[in-house]
């Protein structure tokens, strides 16, 4: 029934500059103005974009052989360990991981001022970082130690990897409880003393393709200002979560693995981040966009902050059921009521940087710098597209 | 009624003299302190906001220059790094005042110097460290010279 087109005939349209994208925000005026018949007709791609603290990322490092050769056991970047259980000069470095002399929270709340995040966003930058490996020795790998500074283009590999992104809707976050409490979703002053939540509401990329129709193994996105692809779900994914009339769901459900080449990133889209009293952490910026293949997905991508409700959750334990529902409309309102109360509410995704994602991407899709790849494979929850 | 929020700063040989009193009796002024401290150098600093109507309020702030306080915006010792701001807005949760507030609906997060107390909470919350405060002077240098030499 009804309109359609492929991708290759949208990357067709973008070889040739004829291609027409918009912002996921303009489309949803844009289904509001016209309907989404005449908007699918319209429109052949979709931008998204979100901007925020994401605590499962981390880069795989490979830092080159020394002479001697060293098999590292032990490594820190920075000062900050990073995970040595693999081949001789791979590693693994984690954004949540402070660095080992960090007082944590022996005086709490701790300030958590470097970590893994942080190492991260200084390589993307172009700064030095001093890179320290012990190991016990072998007859194959003699060398027991080796220190050397070196900068993102001395690494032999550098790649982003991401096990759990883009959360498709995110819990907003109050505290039923009388003392200050410090999260990873901000701080949250007692009784109900301000509400936080963490999405870009109707730019966020799966909230965009809620049943991951265009959405899976293979797709190309815009990943901390380089090129990325989506290499699995990612972990936690659960798409059976209860959704509304529109398929979206109204609470934390799909995630997304991600992938990309760390030496094409910036440090302005990979931000190292300390969360008071949490601990550290990376703010990764992430643009999908999304095909109007048929008139479905520009009804999907029409989807409007008033169409997406999220759960109200005690992060006290106090309370263990939500204390309500609340759409992203209500929520960048600036007050939201709970249990009779207004509660000032505080993002912690940016939506500005956001909305720069999603330009950007629609920058590199119009200048033909940027294909669209259709999924090798579909997300689990995924009700696929009929093939025609 | 005029009313401005100031960072004052007394030199080592006039912190222990009552001058704010003075502004209350001689220059008809009220104050709301929030914050006094005194280093360890001796030089005191005090945040107040200062209250009064226009005239007398130009006459005390004349006063405590003319007696060796330096007066100054508090601006001047709070300021934001635009360049390493996200933009988030997770520094409203605890801003006191609102300098730090979002502009609805293009949710750009401002700081207004102007409304600021000198709390500092958003030097801890922010979580790029785009806040920066200087407040002791002396010790800004010694930190500058320290990451500098890292």
């Amino acid at each position: 029934m009804g309109f359609s087109r492929t991708y290759e005939e949208i990357n067709e349209k973008i070889k040739s500059g004829d291609v027409v994208v918009v912002t996921a925000e303009e489309m949803t005026r844009i289904v509001r103005e016209k309907g989404e018949k005449k908007a699918a007709q319209e429109v052949d791609v979709v931008t998204t974009g979100t901007f925020a603290p994401m605590c499962s990322s981390g880069a795989f490092l490979n830092f080159g052989h020394t002479s001697p050769p060293i098999k590292a056991h032990r490594v820190w970047i920075n000062n900050v360990p990073a995970y040595a259980g693999l081949a001789a000069v791979d590693i693994y470095i984690g954004a949540t991981e402070p660095a080992a002399d960090d007082p944590l929270n022996r005086i709490h709340p701790g300030l958590f001022e470097y970590g893994g995040g942080h190492v991260i966003q200084d390589l993307v930058s172009g700064k030095p970082v001093r890179l320290k490996a012990e190991a016990y020795g072998t007859d194959c790998y003699p060398n027991r130690f080796v220190e050397k500074t070196l900068y993102l283009k001395d690494f032999p590999n550098a790649t982003l990897c991401n096990p759990r992104n883009a959360y498709q809707n995110y819990n907003c976050a109050v505290n039923l409880s009388s003392k200050t409490l410090y999260t990873y979703m901000g701080v949250l002053k007692p009784k109900l003393g301000n509400a936080n939540y963490s999405t870009s509401g109707c730019l966020s990329p799966l909230l965009n393709d809620p049943l991951y129709k265009t959405i899976g193994l293979g797709t190309q996105v815009f990943l901390g200002g380089g090129v990325g692809y989506v290499i699995w779900h990612g972990t936690q994914h659960n798409p059976n979560v209860p959704r509304n009339e529109r398929g979206v769901p109204k609470s934390p459900a799909g995630t997304l693995m991600l992938l990309g080449d760390l030496k094409q990133m910036s440090g302005r889209w990979l931000v190292g981040v300390s969360m008071l009293g949490y601990g550290c952490s990376l703010a990764v910026g992430i643009g999908i966009p999304v095909p109007i293949l048929d008139e479905e997905m520009a009804y999907y991508t029409g989807v409007g902050d008033d169409e997406i409700v999220t759960q109200i959750k005690d992060y006290s334990f106090t309370e263990p059921e939500p204390l309500g529902e609340v759409n992203y409309a209500e929520l960048k309102s600036g007050t939201i009521r709970i249990r009779g109360k207004e509660v000032p509410t505080v993002p912690l995704s940016s939506y500005v940087r956001a909305k720069e994602i999603a330009e950007i991407l629609k920058s590199w899709i119009k200048d033909g710098r940027f294909l669209l790849t259709k999924p090798q494979k579909y997300l689990p929850g995924s009700s696929e597209p009929k093939v025609k | 009624m005029y009313a401005k929020v100031l960072v004052l700063r007394f030199p080592p040989d006039i912190v222990d003299k009552p001058i704010i009193t003075n502004l209350v009796r001689s220059y008809n002024l009220t104050f709301n302190i929030l914050k006094a401290q005194i280093f360890p150098r001796k030089e005191g600093l005090m945040i107040l906001e200062l209250r009064g109507n226009k005239n007398d309020y130009d006459r005390g702030l004349e006063y405590l220059k003319r007696i060796g306080v330096k007066v100054e915006p508090i601006g001047q010792s709070i300021s934001r790094n635009e360049d390493v701001c996200l933009q988030c807005g997770a520094c409203t949760a605890v801003c006191p005042t609102g300098a730090l507030h979002i502009i609805r609906p293009d949710m750009e997060v401002v700081f207004d110097s102007e409304r600021c107390s000198g709390c500092e909470w958003c030097v801890k919350v922010c979580p790029a460290h785009a806040m920066r405060v200087t407040f002791d002077r002396h010790m800004e240098e010694e930190t500058s010279i320290s990451q500098g030499s890292s």
